[in-house]
């Protein structure tokens, strides 16, 4: 059981941690300063989580270990982040889409986990949800400006959609460690959470004019730490003065 | 019509008083024209300068120095924000500003034509340049023009902040292991000079600081902001024990003042015409992100533009 509830926390902290790093890389980057912003923004608030839940981890864990040895001591397959988080930026579109389709997820998610009956997870649930709903508001609303904008926006946000629709399945898909902690009351069932994700997806996307893709097979695997190419190149470089100059204070 | 000398000697008298000018005064068309030309070359320095310090955000060493580093290079695009508020006070445009950075009419500070080679650069440009920067932005919060002034006042407080965060990082490093050691007297020496040139040429060279100094737009001259800025390093720098590259700085007891070499003005000037060593990359840069962006720009102007035509019909179809 311990062991599942620190694959649990590792599994939300990689996933706040991953989506986080990607943001990151906007930086300086952005399309309009005020965008570059918020998107920075966002990127703050998601590390941060990863940082408590990070800590946490360290705590149940038990080996004095601290939140950097977990985040840039391990190779990608002990990583337990959805593959969804870890796709690579591409444009401002693509960016929106996945950070709404992952947005629209972890709110519902922090809305359940906030009763969990794990103290420390609730209170960072709780904590989280206030950054969660506004990232929300924030992509949901680009998601509707974009695709109801102009021609170029709608077909390039509707290309965004497709290419990362198959990734959205994992979201749903409940492996060991999360069963084990939904049956003890600590963890969110997700199959309850997946109508109500459609729901708000597919209003967003009504609003937006988009479509909703019609494939239906869904790639999965980075809950058990089967990732696509992107999560080494990611780790090469977030890793990379760890790896170098190995147990050094910074 | 009042005639021209009168309101010139008037808009003077207010400057010797300390009276702040406003946008809506009366002010010589060559003020204005400095002021936009300074603030928006300020402005696009701290847009331009997100570039080197993000370069080291997706490799931050740890955990707490990213997300601080995230926060800082959040800041400066915050000045950003504020410095071309204001420039706009004087009648100028935002876009038109950033189309004479890209097109290259416009200036922005040369050190960010420098690159951050490694961890510790991040740790010099917060102790030097952020440093450097703090030196002429607050001489700046007592600048003639109101809406500057007040930009630099709010910016002066985060600046000092990421100065010592920078200095942080570089102490952190300075306790550490000979690698650590060596990155950090590396960084120092890449970056000594290039601040230095930050206060723009000497005195004797710089056409623009006689007519600044009378209007107060500028408060002190180069030499002076350069020589308070060496001072106060020193000392810093042997905290760090690190050696700062210059055989001739030394304690000028006469003067009161460390004396030091004489910069490399060919180096400055060749990095002003745009010969350093990332001038291109830092440019590009800049015009890739707005290229790429302006397709969402334009978006978020059409939908912006249908929904207000949908709520106006919402409106007649309930009158
Ligand atoms: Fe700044
Ligand atoms: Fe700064």
């Amino acid at each position: 059981m311990k062991n599942s509830l620190l694959n649990y926390t590792i599994h939300l902290a990689d996933n706040a941690h991953i989506l986080g790093h990607r943001l990151g890389e906007w930086c300086g980057h952005g399309p309009i300063l005020e965008q570059d912003i918020a998107m920075t923004n966002i990127s703050l608030d998601l590390i941060g989580q990863a940082r408590s839940l990070y800590q946490y981890a360290a705590e149940i864990e038990g080996r004095g270990r601290t939140e950097d040895d977990i985040a840039y001591l391990r190779d990608a397959w002990d990583f337990r982040n959805v593959l969804l988080v870890e796709q690579p930026n591409g444009d401002f579109g693509k960016t929106m889409v996945r950070q709404f389709l992952f947005d629209a997820y972890n709110f519902l998610f922090y809305k359940e986990l906030k009763n969990s009956n794990d103290q420390q997870l609730a209170a960072i649930a709780e904590k989280s949800l206030k950054e969660v709903t506004y990232h929300q508001r924030f992509s949901s609303e680009w998601v509707i400006r974009l695709g109801d904008g102009t021609e170029v926006s709608h077909e390039k946000v509707q290309n965004a959609l497709n290419d990362l629709w198959m990734y959205t399945g994992e979201l749903f898909v409940m492996n060991d460690f999360e069963k084990d902690m939904t049956n003890n009351g600590t963890g969110v069932d997700l199959e309850k959470l997946k109508p109500l994700w459609q729901e708000k997806v597919d209003y967003i996307l009504k609003t937006a004019t988009l479509a909703k893709p019609q494939n239906d097979w869904m790639q999965s695997g980075g809950k058990t730490g089967r990732h696509s190419e992107h999560l080494g190149f990611i780790l090469a470089e977030m890793q990379f003065m760890q790896k170098t100059y190995p147990g050094q204070v910074w | 019509m009042a005639d021209l000398n009168s309101l010139e000697a008037k808009f003077q008298e207010k400057i010797d008083n300390e009276i702040k000018i406003e946008p809506k005064d009366w002010m010589p068309e060559k003020y204005r024209q400095t002021l936009i030309r300074q603030i928006s070359q300020h402005a696009h320095s701290e847009v331009v300068g997100m570039l080197p310090e993000g370069n080291w955000i997706t490799r931050a060493p740890s955990l707490r120095r990213k997300v601080a580093l995230l926060a800082k290079i959040q800041d400066e695009a915050g000045h950003g924000l504020y410095l071309y508020s204001a420039a706009e006070t004087l009648g100028v445009e935002r876009d038109d500003l950033i189309e004479q950075l890209h097109t290259g009419k416009a200036k922005y500070s040369s050190i960010f034509n420098y690159p951050t080679l490694t961890w510790a650069d991040i740790g010099a440009v917060g102790w030097l340049v952020d440093g450097a920067a703090i030196m002429n932005q607050v001489m700046l919060t007592r600048t003639s023009y109101g809406p500057y002034s007040r930009a630099m006042v709010r910016i002066c407080k985060e600046e000092s902040f990421h100065q010592r965060q920078g200095y942080e990082i570089l102490l952190t490093l300075s306790r550490g292991s000979e690698d650590q050691k060596r990155m950090l007297q590396d960084a120092v020496n890449r970056f000594w000079w290039p601040s230095l040139m930050m206060f723009g040429p000497s005195d004797k060279d710089s056409v623009h600081t006689a007519q600044a100094m009378k209007w107060k737009i500028k408060r002190k001259t180069n030499d002076e902001l350069r020589q308070q800025f060496v001072d106060v390093c020193v000392d810093q720098a042997r905290i760090l024990g690190v050696t700062l590259p210059d055989p001739n700085l030394k304690w000028n007891e006469e003067r009161g003042h460390y004396d030091f070499s004489e910069i490399d003005w060919d180096e400055f000037w060749n990095v002003v015409k745009g010969n350093g060593p990332c001038n291109k990359q830092r440019m590009d840069a800049r015009i890739k992100a707005h290229e790429e962006g302006a397709w969402v720009r334009e978006a978020a102007m059409a939908y912006a533009e249908k929904q207000a035509k949908r709520r106006k019909e919402e409106t007649t179809q309930v009158a």
